[in-house]
């Protein structure tokens, strides 16, 4: 052990005796250690607050299908589904898009019944009739609008629709509401030209969380064009998207990591005359092939523990405290209407054993058999410099 | 499923260790070929400097393949809320049997590369390095199992289904299921605690001798108590100890002490485990093969920390999984 602390010291003096060829391998490491890491620290954290924001959600979301595509769905089917025991409040939901041509944004536009719905985070009130309305923070910047003011859109006849702004959303609540402008369900239906007895889809509530699996199947049973979404599969989607997003990511700067490896080889490969000749004196001195061989590894281990850890730290920085700008385009979805948000600081063992697998084994991999090559120099050779 | 990032960090590993062995493996069969200790030639030297790499690539792939089983364990864990009806690892794994086949062949590897380090080490020491032609006729098998490794962590996490509904421990581990899972958890808990009991207090007692006497003969019963001892062990955590963990009469599995909820008491539990079997093994072994002088001597010079070494992690094994028993609120047997 005592030997290894030893071999350890010696290696640190002489990665400081050759600064600057280990200052670009540890730049060009820590920033491919950086790009993978912030793809993992951002998307876990999109994936916790998504998640939590979810398991609020309904049990079963009860749409109706024609000919394979989401069709309105009449309310009637809501008294079919209350009738179903175990089954709590059922609620007819009308929610649309609206593509603003103006700010070339797209805005999801959700109705409520008056005075029913209390919404947590609100700046001013909610709708209190069919002339108001209420807006997130992206279509309030997009709008330059405030409460008080009017919003102007075009209905779906094609005619100016204006309604006064009552409140908005509090930017802590931008990831969900950013691009949502809330109606009262009668004014919304009138925007959208809906026909009477129709909505978009059913919110179903169930009382035992054991039993949501069986009611989404009775439903099905009872109204077979319909198709009952879980909150489980909506989850499980949701989890998958996150990974395959984030292994899309990965897989691409993969690439990257290749890259780096030849250069980790290239740079372990073409030791300076210098490093020849220290390696002929250790040996010289005494030192056998396994010491230095053990130096050379240990010299590797410093520069991936450093690396890594101002990679880390860098991404931490990038994710956390800038709010990764780089990345969130990719990862976050596909609306104009981005939300400013603030990434939850989460980092756990599972994440850096995963980096560590990423970027610490390709570098040692590629670097043992320079190290070795370098170890074995003939002492000899090695001080006359040949 | 494969772009999970934990599925990418384990089978790039297995990739990397594989293609690093395969060359070490190319490269040891030269050395058996024409290695001669006797001769000073030049391709002699060059071989004898070529060892020093084959030992620090088995070396890392060790590090690896250790760090690799963890991960996949927790991998496994960590994917279970993707399957309809998984609740642990175990839900995972029969989302697609294969997973078995992994965590065998992971821990085959393990003991495999961590006896070949062990030894490899000891001929190093010795100048006449007598199990030259030995440690590198393993190799070539090492490169098969890291390609089983590779080829079925591949095919299980490609053949992972999210849509598919799977079984999870409740029910593999359920007395009377029909499996030799449920027929390991329908094991009578008294007298699997007994048998296990009575088993680990003959193996430590073994251990404790073998330390103040130098029988070969002891050694080698050892090595086969090492071999009964862990597939008893691994009996007993399903049979009893994951009920005092859990504190549950029904609940059987050995992989939910891996979670976070029972602080994931299993890492070090399973680590204490085949760290302490392997120890018990190594002496066993070291008899079988110290023919010279110069390996006996080296192998005396160490045999006294790996028995230590047997002896605190399998007390580490027994002290976690009976803390629960002794001192647990839950009781199995009324008084």
């Amino acid at each position: 052990m005592i030997r290894l602390l030893k071999i350890l010291e010696f290696a640190l003096s002489s990665l400081g005796r050759r600064k600057f060829k280990n200052f670009s391998i540890i730049v060009v490491y820590s920033l491919t250690i950086t790009a993978l890491a912030s793809v993992l620290l951002l998307t876990s954290s999109l994936k916790k607050t998504a998640l939590n924001v979810l398991v609020d959600g309904p049990n079963i979301v009860v749409q109706r299908l024609a000919g394979g595509r989401h069709d309105l769905i009449p309310t009637d089917y809501a008294r079919i589904i209350e009738k179903i025991p175990g089954v709590g409040r059922v609620k007819p939901r009308i929610w649309g898009y609206y593509y603003d041509s103006l700010y070339h944004a797209n805005y999801t536009i959700l109705g409520i019944d008056r005075g029913s719905e209390q919404f947590a985070m609100v700046e001013g009130k909610t709708p209190a009739g069919d002339e108001q309305c209420m807006v997130g923070q992206g279509v309030a910047e997009a709008q330059h609008a405030e409460p008080g003011m009017d919003l102007l859109l075009i209905n779906s006849k094609g005619i100016g629709y204006s309604c006064e702004i009552s409140g908005t959303f509090k930017a802590k609540s931008a990831l969900w509401t950013n691009d949502l402008i809330v109606f009262t369900t009668g004014a919304l239906k009138r925007f959208f030209t809906m026909p009477d007895g129709l909505a978009t889809d059913i919110t179903v509530e169930v009382f035992n969380a054991g039993e949501v699996a069986l009611v989404a199947q009775k439903i099905k049973r009872l109204l077979p064009d319909t198709r009952p979404i879980t909150i489980d599969e909506i989850l499980h989607t949701y989890e998958s998207i996150f990974n395959w997003r984030s292994g899309m990511m990965l897989t691409i700067f993969t690439s990257s990591l290749l890259a780096f490896s030849i250069l980790a080889w290239d740079k372990a490969t073409g030791i300076s005359r210098e490093e020849k000749r220290e390696i002929g004196i250790l040996k010289a001195i005494g030192w056998d092939t396994g010491d230095v061989l053990t130096l050379k590894l240990c010299e590797g281990a410093v520069i991936s523990v450093t690396a890594f850890l101002i990679g880390i730290s860098l991404a931490y920085i990038h994710v956390f405290l800038l709010n990764a700008p780089l990345l969130v385009p990719v990862l976050k979805g596909w609306s104009v209407l981005f939300p400013r948000f603030h990434p939850v600081p989460y980092i756990d063992g599972y994440q850096i054993i995963i980096l560590g697998f990423l970027t610490i084994v390709p570098y040692m991999a590629s670097t043992v058999l320079p190290s070795w090559k370098a170890a074995i120099t003939d002492p000899e050779n090695a001080m006359r410099g040949v | 499923m494969i772009l999970h990032p934990g599925i990418l960090a384990l089978l790039l590993g297995a990739l990397v260790s594989l293609v690093l062995v395969f060359f070490a493996a190319l490269v040891g069969v030269k050395i058996m070929l024409h290695w001669d200790p006797s001769s000073s030639s030049a391709e002699q030297l060059r071989l004898e400097r070529t060892t020093y790499l084959i030992s620090t690539i088995v070396g890392l792939v060790l590090c690896f393949s250790i760090f690799s089983g963890l991960l996949f364990l927790y991998t496994i864990d960590d994917i279970h809320s993707l399957f309809i009806g998984a609740m642990c690892a175990t839900g995972t794994l029969n989302a697609n049997p294969i997973g078995w086949n992994v965590l065998l062949i992971k821990g085959i590897i393990f003991f495999l590369a961590s006896l070949w380090v062990i030894f490899n080490a000891i001929d190093q020491s010795c100048e006449d390095t007598p199990l030259v032609r030995k440690k590198y006729a393993v190799l070539p098998i090492l490169t098969l199992l890291l390609a089983a490794d590779l080829v079925l962590q591949f095919r299980f996490f490609t053949g992972l289904h999210p849509e598919r509904i799977t079984s999870c421990c409740g029910s593999l581990f359920a007395t009377g299921s029909g499996t030799v899972a449920g027929e390991l958890a329908g094991l009578p808990p008294a007298t699997t605690m007994i048998v296990f009991y009575a088993a680990a207090f003959i193996w430590l007692c073994t251990v404790l001798l073998c330390l103040g006497n130098r029988s070969g003969r002891l050694r080698l019963l050892l090595f086969l108590e090492s071999l009964l001892l862990l597939p008893l062990s691994l009996v007993a955590v399903i049979s009893f100890i994951s009920l005092y963990v859990y504190q549950m009469p029904s609940h059987h599995c050995p992989f939910d002490m891996i979670q976070k909820n029972y602080s994931f008491i299993g890492y070090p539990l399973y680590i204490g485990l085949f760290v302490g079997i392997l120890f018990g093994l190594v002496p066993g072994i070291g008899r079988v093969l110290r023919r010279t002088t110069s390996l006996k001597r080296e192998i005396e010079k160490r045999e006294r920390k790996w028995l230590l070494s047997a002896f605190v992690f399998f007390s580490l094994f027994l002290v976690l999984s009976s803390w629960h028993i002794l001192f647990g609120k839950f009781q199995l047997f009324s008084h």
